[in-house]
C-alpha cells in the first residue's frame, strides 16, 4: 500500500553548528531525521507534514561507543540500535542495555534506528529507556548556547514530549560505570516475540550488598504503563537493604501494580497491563536474585 | 532543497538521477529503476517485503529517503543472480519449497543472505531472529528456516572444499 509523504525541504548539515543554525532559523518547523523509523512512519501514517526535514546523519562524531573502565560508557546519539545490540563491551558490562536493544523491532529496523531517536521520540514504550534509567544514564544536550547534561529520568515529559527545547539536539548518552555486583534484567511483554511494541516492559537493576546478602540500590523501571517510563519508587524502597523472600517479592509486585497508571489501547486494557506489571516485576526480581518460583 | 541529483550504485551499476525529497529508496528502486523484485507491502517498516541491502546491511527501503541514500551502495534481489545463475540462498528456497506466492521471498532471501554473510553456522534461533522482520502469509516459516539452514550448510561445504 503506497503511503506517500508530503513534500518537504530537505537539509543535510555537515556540522553541528550548521544544524543549530538551521534549527534556529526554521524555529520549530524543522524535524530532525536520524534513522527515520519513527519520523517517516509518522509522516506516512499519521499525516505529520513538516515543512523542513534535517538529516543529521552526515554530521561526523555522533556515532560512537566509548568505554572507559571504572568510569563510564558514552554512546553517540546516532549510534544504531543494532550496533548497541552487538557491541561486545555493552554485552559484557551493560548487558541489560544490549538485551533491550535486541528486542527493538527487526534487524532491518535496528540497522537504521538510533538510540537518540528512540529516546527523543519519547514513546512510553521506548525500548532502551527503562534499562538506561535503571543504569542512571544521563544525556548530553547540545545547542548554540552550549551543552547541558540532564539525568535521563528527568528527560521525559509526556508521550512524545521531552525537555528538549527548540534548537537543541540530543548528542550523547552517558552511562556511569556500575558498582560491582550489579545485576540487571529487562523483560518485554507483547503478544508475540518479535516485532511488537511493548505492552508492558520492566527493567530491574540492583546492586548486591558487600556481604552479598541483600539488594541495595534497587531500580525498578516500568515501560508502557504511564505517560513516560516510570520508576516504581515505593516498590524500590521496600526492597532496599532487605533479605529477599517470597512474601517480600509479593509485596514489591503489589506496590508496582499500584504505582502503574497505564491507559487502555488497541494492544491491551489498563487492568491487564497492571496485572502484567505485577507478574513481570516479580519475575524480574526472582531472576536477578537467582530464585525460582516455588 | 526539495529535489536533488543523487548517485546510487545498485547491483554494481551506477545510476544518476533526480529525486524528490519525499521519494523513498523503495519508490526509486521500483518506479524509476524498474527493479520490481523489491516489493511494497505495508510501506511502514512492518512486513520486510521491501528489504534491500544498503551498504551490505538489510534495511526496509520504504523507510529510507532516496535523497539520504546518495552515494551509497544498494543490493536488491536482482543483484544476487550472477550471470544467470541463482545465488545459493535462492536455490535453497526453491529446493526446500520455501516459496508459495513469492511476495515475501525477495526480502526473505536478502535477510537470509545478510545473516549468512556474517554467520555461516547460524542456529535455528539466529535464523528466526534474522527473518523476524519479514512476514510470510503463506508458508508458515518452517520451510523458510529449513531453506536457510540448508543454504548455510552448502556454503560451509563450498568453503571447505
Ligand atoms: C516496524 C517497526 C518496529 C518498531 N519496534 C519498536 C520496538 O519494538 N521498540 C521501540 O522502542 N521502538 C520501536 N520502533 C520505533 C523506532 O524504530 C525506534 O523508536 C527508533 O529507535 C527510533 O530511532 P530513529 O533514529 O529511527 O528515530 P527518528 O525517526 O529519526 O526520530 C524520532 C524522533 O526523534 C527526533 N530525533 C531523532 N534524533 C534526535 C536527536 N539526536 N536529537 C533530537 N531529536 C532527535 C526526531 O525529530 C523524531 O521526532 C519500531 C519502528 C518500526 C518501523
Ligand atoms: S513495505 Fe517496507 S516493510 Fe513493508
Ligand atoms: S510465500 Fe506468500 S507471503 Fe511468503
Amino acid at each position: 500500500m503506497l503511503r506517500k509523504m508530503k513534500r518537504f525541504e530537505y537539509f543535510e548539515p555537515s556540522t553541528l553548528e550548521e544544524a543549530f543554525s538551521l534549527l534556529n532559523k526554521y524555529n520549530g518547523k524543522v524535524k530532525i531525521l536520524s534513522g527515520g523509523t519513527d519520523l517517516l512512519v509518522a509522516m506516512k501514517e499519521r499525516g505529520l507534514a513538516p515543512s523542513y526535514v534535517m538529516n543529521v546523519k552526515c554530521i561526523p562524531g555522533l556515532d560512537y561507543i566509548k568505554y572507559e573502565e571504572k568510569k563510564d560508557l558514552r554512546i553517540g546519539a546516532l549510534t544504531t540500535i543494532r550496533t548497541i545490540e552487538t557491541s561486545n563491551v555493552i554485552r559484557e558490562k551493560f548487558s541489560v542495555l544490549a538485551q533491550a536493544a535486541s528486542m527493538l523491532g527487526s534487524i532491518q529496523v535496528r540497522n537504521r534506528a538510533t538510540i537518540g531517536g528512540n529516546l527523543c521520540n519519547a514513546a512510553p514504550s521506548a525500548e532502551t529507556a527503562p534499562s538506561l534509567i535503571g543504569l542512571k544514564a544521563k544525556v548530553k544536550i547540545a545547542s548554540l548556547e552550549g551543552e547541558r547534561i540532564v539525568p535521563l529520568e528527568k528527560f521525559f515529559v509526556g508521550p512524545g514530549i521531552t525537555v528538549l527545547k527548540k534548537g537543541e539536539i540530543l548528542a550523547e548518552i552517558i552511562v556511569p560505570f556500575p558498582l560491582p555486583h550489579t545485576k540487571g534484567i529487562y523483560i518485554k511483554y507483547g503478544r508475540r516475540k518479535a516485532m511488537e511494541i511493548a505492552m508492558v516492559s520492566v527493567a530491574v537493576i540492583a546492586t548486591l550488598s558487600v556481604e552479598g546478602e541483600v539488594w541495595e540500590d534497587v531500580n525498578i523501571i516500568l515501560g508502557a504503563v504511564a505517560p513516560t517510563p516510570l520508576r516504581a519508587r515505593k516498590a524500590e524502597e521496600v526492597l532496599q537493604s532487605k533479605r529477599i523472600s517470597e512474601p517480600l517479592i509479593e509485596k514489591v509486585g503489589q506496590l508496582a501494580y499500584e504505582e502503574a497508571c497505564p491507559i487502555s489501547d488497541m494492544r491491551a486494557s489498563a487492568d491487564y497491563r497492571k496485572e502484567m506489571v505485577k507478574v513481570l516485576v516479580k519475575k524480574a526480581i526472582r531472576e536477578i536474585s537467582g530464585l525460582k518460583k516455588s | 532543497m526539495i529535489q536533488k541529483r543523487i548517485q546510487l550504485k545498485v547491483n554494481g551499476e551506477e545510476y544518476k538521477l533526480e529525486v524528490k525529497s519525499n521519494d523513498t529508496l523503495l519508490d526509486v528502486i521500483r518506479d524509476r529503476l524498474s527493479l520490481t523484485g523489491t516489493k511494497r507491502g505495508c510501506d511502514t517498516g512492518d512486513c520486510g517485503a521491501c528489504t534491500v541491502l544498503l551498504e551490505g546491511k538489510p534495511v526496509n527501503s520504504c523507510l529510507v529517503l532516496a535523497i539520504e541514500a546518495d552515494g551509497k551502495e544498494v543490493i536488491t534481489i536482482e543483484g544476487l543472480t550472477k550471470e544467470g545463475k541463482l545465488d545459493l540462498v535462492q536455490e535453497a528456497f526453491i529446493e526446500q519449497g520455501a516459496i508459495q506466492c513469492g511476495f515475501c521471498t525477495p526480502g526473505m532471501v536478502l535477510s537470509a543472505k545478510a545473516l549468512l554473510d556474517e554467520n555461516r553456522n547460524p542456529t535455528e534461533s539466529e535464523i528466526k531472529t534474522a527473518i523476524a522482520g519479514n512476514l510470510c502469509r503463506c508458508t508458515g516459516y518452517v520451510k523458510i528456516v529449513k531453506a536457510i539452514s540448508s543454504a548455510a550448510e552448502k556454503m560451509r561445504k563450498i568453503r571447505k572444499s
